[in-house]
């Protein structure tokens, strides 16, 4: 036997090449991703910046043909009702992943779940909003908060559902029997050790969730729809940031396309900021 | 129906028919009393027989090790003694497992008390999301009303059992991944201890360990089964004859030699275990 290296370097060339074609196409593909996301936040910025003042947080909407204006009204819908999804889509979709990821492993009624469950995910949100619409809304004969919520949480339910199921199955088998090992009931072994090694990733899906929702504008239109005054009766109608922008931006008062350009922005860096948010939770999560 | 499954498995209330494997019973003449007795034992995967008529005592107060090579059914057989297996759909168990008398095989067995009795420490440290003293006040709290006072005191207790109080006394509340692997086996260790079982498992608690900690977990070992019966199995064959006061060679879901460690490894009685402990084979 001899000890040559055996390197040839004609393979060597081959693989360089076929590298530098993959990383240039992945390259390619990733800059077409960001020239469009940038071009979008530019866009916003230039439109919107100029509509961002004081007066955007303190002043309602205002009614046709009026000047100035702000979008206190929508702004504070929008909190109410994305915070109300929040209460209603969190203990259900946590606990609906919990059921699957450690009661319901091989079960009719999990299988059964998960398929409803990625439908619901890709589900368009215009026949949630029609669903709630035609149940709740033509029911009362009203657009109203409440209406506006439970279409909001049912896209956010599946999302929430979904996320916590993963993220529980990544916990090690052997930490659940270590806690069966000392004799720990099974929820107990469900609820304060899956669920809490799993914390930080459950809390990612939530935070990912209302990223989604709180962008949502179809549901929205047939239910909460809109109003043009300061309420936070979530019986009536509310005005809410996406529904405002879509009928503002299409107006033909200047201010009030204005004013959808600086919601528009504001909408954006929300959602922005729980992605972010969600990140760096996760990163912690991975780093302890 | 706690109190009443307690007193089922109860210290005093001590059964101790005869073992039909000769190694036990001849602890220095006088009568020696096994904590499990196991009869009989078949164990399946599904169709696969991971265990075939296994019968063996585990005496009270000594170590037992487990020793053969890999997928003999050590393991298998561990986890049987605390139903482990039973976490899991399509593995079940035929035969007797008599824990002082209680057979745990029966169907009707409350399974998390049975599991407080027989504690278990695995092959890899998994200290839960908490921190240390929270990792050992968990599994007290399960079965005992402690107030704070009587917590703290039997969290040293436990944490000085396993040898971890010195290390460990001064960062209680830091997280229990903070802790090296070995001291991370200790702490789970201590958590197992803590609860006061009467046996304890042991399923290769040192393979994920360099050798300073096993050593100090091999002493441990020598420590604890003055208060505890413990049953481990080991890869390692040093190990075996280092800690363990019987030995039991497996191979192929069988119990090929079972006896005192002393023998098992100076003059075994079957060509088999010879050639697997000289190691010919295996």
């Amino acid at each position: 036997m001899n000890n040559t290296s055996n390197i040839d370097a004609s393979i060597f060339a081959k693989r360089k090449r076929a590298n530098k074609i993959g990383l240039t196409l992945s390259m390619g593909a990733m800059l077409l991703g960001m020239v469009f996301l940038l071009w979008i936040l530019s866009v916003l910025v230039i439109k919107g910046f100029s509509a961002i003042d004081l007066s955007l947080f303190t002043h309602r909407t205002p009614a046709p043909g009026s000047d100035g204006g702000g979008l206190a009204n929508a702004i504070v819908g929008s909190l109410l009702l994305v915070g109300f999804c929040t209460l209603i889509s969190t203990p259900i979709g946590v606990l609906a992943g919990l059921y699957l990821s450690e009661y319901g492993d091989r079960s009719k009624v999990a299988a059964i779940t998960r398929f409803v469950t990625d439908i619901m995910l890709s589900a368009p949100s215009i026949v949630i909003g029609l669903f709630v619409y035609a149940f709740v809304v033509a029911q009362a004969k009203h657009f109203s908060g409440w209406a506006g919520t439970i279409a909001l949480s049912l896209i956010a339910i599946p999302v929430v559902v979904r996320t916590t199921e993963n993220m529980l199955r990544l916990v090690p088998g052997s930490l659940r029997e270590a806690a069966y090992a000392l004799g720990t009931p099974k929820w107990k072994v469900a609820f304060m050790i899956t669920l809490r090694v799993a914390q930080s990733g459950v809390m990612t899906g939530i935070l990912l969730a209302l990223a989604r929702v709180s962008g949502e504008t179809a549901p929205l239109l047939f239910t909460a729809l809109n109003n043009q005054f300061f309420s936070t009766n979530m019986n009536a109608p509310m005005a809410n940031l996406p529904v405002v922008i879509f009928q503002f931006a299409m107006s033909p008062y200047d201010n009030w396309v204005e004013l959808a350009w600086g919601g528009a922005l504001l909408i954006t860096f929300a959602v922005l900021g729980l992605n972010i948010l969600a990140r760096v939770v996760f990163r912690e999560k991975v780093q302890g | 129906m706690m109190s009443n499954m307690k007193t089922m498995f109860d210290l005093n209330k001590i059964d101790s028919q005869g073992g039909s494997v000769e190694a036990t019973n001849q602890n220095g003449g006088q009568k020696a009393v096994n904590a499990l007795e196991v009869r009989n034992l078949n164990f399946f995967y599904g169709a696969f027989q991971g265990l075939k008529n296994i019968n063996l005592d585990i005496e009270q107060g000594k170590v037992t090790a487990f020793i053969g090579p890999s997928g003999c059914g050590k393991s298998t057989l561990l986890r049987t003694l605390n139903r482990m297996y039973d976490l899991y759909p399509g593995q079940r168990a035929e035969g007797e497992i008599n824990f002082y008398g209680q057979n745990i095989l029966e169907p009707g067995q409350d399974l998390n008390l049975l599991r407080s009795r027989i504690g278990m420490v695995f092959q890899k440290p998994t200290p839960f999301p908490m921190s240390i003293y929270e990792n050992i006040a968990f599994g007290v709290r399960l079965y005992e009303k402690l107030s704070r006072s009587e917590m703290d005191e039997r969290v040293e207790w436990a944490l000085n059992k396993a040898a971890l109080w010195t290390e460990a006394k001064d960062k209680l509340n830091q997280s229990g991944l903070s802790l090296s692997g070995g001291q991370q086996q200790r702490l789970c260790i201590a958590r197992g201890v803590a609860v006061k079982p009467s046996i304890i498992l042991l399923d290769e608690p040192t393979s994920a360990l360099d050798p300073i900690s096993t050593g100090k977990i091999e002493e441990l070992i020598n420590e604890l089964k003055h208060e505890y019966t413990i049953a481990i199995v080991t890869h390692n064959m040093q190990q075996a004859a280092r800690v363990s006061d019987y030995t039991a060679y497996m191979y192929l879901g069988s119990l090929v030699e079972y006896g005192k460690t002393d023998e098992i490894f100076i003059k075994p009685k079957r060509k088999e275990t010879e050639d697997y402990i000289t190691g010919r084979f295996g």
